[in-house]
């Protein structure tokens, strides 16, 4: 919107997303909607450790971040999206505790106008995904990104219940997506190679890397994802399907067997006859 | 009680992730009493050979269309055929087809689902599965808790195991509904071997300075039929694509032999490798983290050692 101050200076004023959401339909031409999915996940080098009996991931002293996938490839990507056609609305999502809201806001400091906490502890990825679902039918949104999956519980499975749980596409491990014509054209990766697929929305997709490059939120981000909405919704009614019962960790290496860097062909006898590997 | 195995064919063949899920599945049909029996989407004229992994019947839509995948179409078809096959454990293959299946399904039967399985079920109370987390570096036991069960397996986690069967094969009568997502090519551009299930990974990192330095890892790779990875910089900075970088925001592999070369090894790399049976690490500086995690270990320039290493692994196919 326009605005002539009494100096003559045209200045332009970001439109308030309440308004926007409200004019969502303007010429019968309808603004592309976009939820983000937005998880918290321990830092990757933070010290895999469990506690209550190995029944429980030990957070002492663990750094939260975005999950990777989340924030490097389907945040960033929804963000050139509306860079390209700023009547898009993103808004961001996460299922969790008040915990999870310095992760929210750093995610709100990369784009997005307002993002939407699901008050709950994480049940199992069913339970979330029904959570999210339940949001994206109530906004009508066009398009739900997910990452390819999370860097902790390695899932992969939350986009494809959301879809389900909406009786809509799902396009797993997307490397890149552009809307054409009305359509998203989405190329993903497949074992061996790659594939090109075209869906209408509304559609799932999950995110990986090739998507987008990685951005470092700057100031002016930061200072205004202090004031975005971030609303915060009580959990509907889901039992899980599954539960935690244990953790572990992967035997300890017997130790390396170092060769001489003059007899490679001994490393290769080693190979054949003890590891029996080539 | 029964078990259905997913079977995934490319162009006809039977994927081996879809072998070792097989296998994965007949081997829990034993372990409770059941039968185990596969799914086939698709037009395939491997579907005997599932006998030899423990399949007792193959329920299979053979139709052209089904060859351009749709979760949504793909997950409908076997909801709808498990009507009438009654199964209630699911397996599917963790790849990119059953990581897009697995999860609808799971809703559309209300069935519990364990992602990246990497060991059979404990069902001595209850049914709980172990699947690797936080990338390979721990263990996640899992109790599904629902009537209906899903898991998905990683690839190269569970042995083919073969066996003297006999499968039938029972042609499914279902009508295909329309699906929305159109397939518009298939690349097959990543070389034979596809990385999650390759058996052997040679993989490079910063170390070998720059894209035109690759020829020996390719060299070494093509020797020993392996795939080629790399570490996340070099995809970064685009002397490798994409699809190579594997670690913690990568792929995580779990081959038989993982060969590191002028890789460090940082936490989020071996995250991603760490559940190979064997690691090589050939690295100059020996304070590399990476030996800490390795088997076998060379300290050296690779640009001397690996071309002596392939001379010695040519001659020993020579010698066999
Ligand atoms: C959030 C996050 C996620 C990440 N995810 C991943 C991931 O998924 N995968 C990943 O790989 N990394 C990941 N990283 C990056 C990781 O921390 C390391 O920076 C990266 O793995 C280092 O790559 P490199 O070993 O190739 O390079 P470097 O660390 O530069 O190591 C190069 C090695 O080559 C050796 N070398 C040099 N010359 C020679 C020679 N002539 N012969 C033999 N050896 C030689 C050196 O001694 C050195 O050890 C992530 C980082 C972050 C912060």
């Amino acid at each position: 919107m326009f605005f002539k101050q009494p100096n003559g200076i045209i200045f332009a004023i970001k439109l308030e997303t309440e308004i926007v959401q409200k004019s969502i339909y303007k010429n019968n031409f309808r603004f592309m909607k976009i939820l983000i999915c937005i998880s918290k996940t321990p830092d990757t080098t933070s010290k895999i450790a469990f506690t209550d009996n190995n029944s429980k991931f030990s957070t002492d002293g663990v750094q939260w971040i975005i999950n990777p996938y989340d924030e490097w490839y389907a945040l960033v990507r929804a963000i050139e999206i509306k860079e390209a056609d700023p009547s898009t609305i993103l808004h961001l999502i996460n299922v969790g505790g008040v915990e999870s809201e310095p992760i929210i806001r750093k995610a709100l400091a990369l784009g997005g106008e307002e993002a939407i906490r699901v008050n709950s502890d994480v049940a199992d990825s069913y339970f979330v995904a029904s959570q999210i679902a339940q949001i994206a039918k109530e906004g009508n949104y066009d398009l739900i990104f997910t990452g390819k999956e999370t860097i902790d519980y390695n899932g992969s499975s939350i986009g494809g219940m959301i879809a389900e749980c909406l009786d809509i596409p799902f396009i797993s491990h997307a490397v890149k997506f552009d809307i054409v014509n009305g359509n998203a054209v989405v190329v993903r990766e497949i074992e061996g190679g790659e594939e090109i697929d075209s869906a209408p929305f509304p559609l799932v997709v999950s995110c990986q890397k090739g998507m987008a490059e990685q951005r470092i939120p700057n100031m002016k981000g930061i200072m205004g994802s202090r004031t975005k909405p971030l609303k915060v919704v009580e959990p509907v009614e889901i039992s899980a399907l599954t539960s935690v019962v244990s953790f572990d960790l992967p035997p300890a290496k017997a130790g390396v067997k170092l060769i001489s860097a003059d007899h490679p062909e001994e490393l290769v006898r080693l190979l054949n006859e003890e590891a029996k590997a080539i | 009680m029964s078990v259905l195995i997913f079977i995934d064919i490319a162009e006809g063949k039977i994927k081996k992730a879809s072998y070792e899920a097989a296998s994965y599945g007949a081997a829990i049909a034993q372990q409770l009493g059941a039968s185990a029996n596969a799914i086939v989407l698709g037009k395939s004229d491997e579907l005997l050979s599932l006998g030899n992994y423990g399949i007792s019947k193959v329920y299979n839509l053979s139709n052209e269309s089904l060859h351009h995948f749709d979760a949504q179409v793909f997950t409908k078809l076997i909801a709808d055929a498990n009507e009438t096959i009654g199964a209630d454990i699911f397996v599917f293959s963790n790849t990119t087809t059953g990581k897009s299946i697995a999860p609808r399904l799971s809703v559309r039967l209300k069935a519990g689902l364990v992602s990246g399985a990497v060991a059979l079920p404990d069902t001595s109370n209850g049914f709980v599965v172990k699947k690797s987390v936080f990338s390979g570096k721990a263990f996640a036991h899992i109790a599904i808790n629902s009537a209906n069960k899903i898991i998905a397996l990683n690839p190269n986690s569970f042995s083919v195991v073969k066996t003297e069967g006999v499968a039938e094969i029972i042609d499914l009568n279902l009508s295909i509904p329309a699906g929305k997502v159109a397939v518009q090519s298939v690349n097959k551009i990543i070389g034979d071997v596809p990385l999650s299930e390759a058996d052997i990974v040679v993989s490079g990192g910063r170390g070998l300075k720059g894209p035109e330095n690759w020829g020996i890892v390719t060299d070494l790779a093509k020797l020993l039929g392996a795939a080629t990875a790399c570490s996340r910089p070099v995809s970064d900075i685009h002397w490798r694509p994409h699809h190579e970088h594997v670690g913690q925001t990568g792929l995580a592999i779990a081959p038989n032999l993982y060969i590191a070369i002028g890789i460090s090894g940082a936490i989020q790399h071996l995250a991603g490798v760490n559940r190979s049976k064997t690691i090589v690490v050939i690295n100059k500086d020996p304070e590399a983290p990476f030996f800490k995690a390795a088997d076998y270990g060379i300290v050296g320039d690779a640009f001397e050692v690996v071309p002596k290493m392939i001379d010695a692994i040519k001659k020993l196919k020579e010698s066999v």
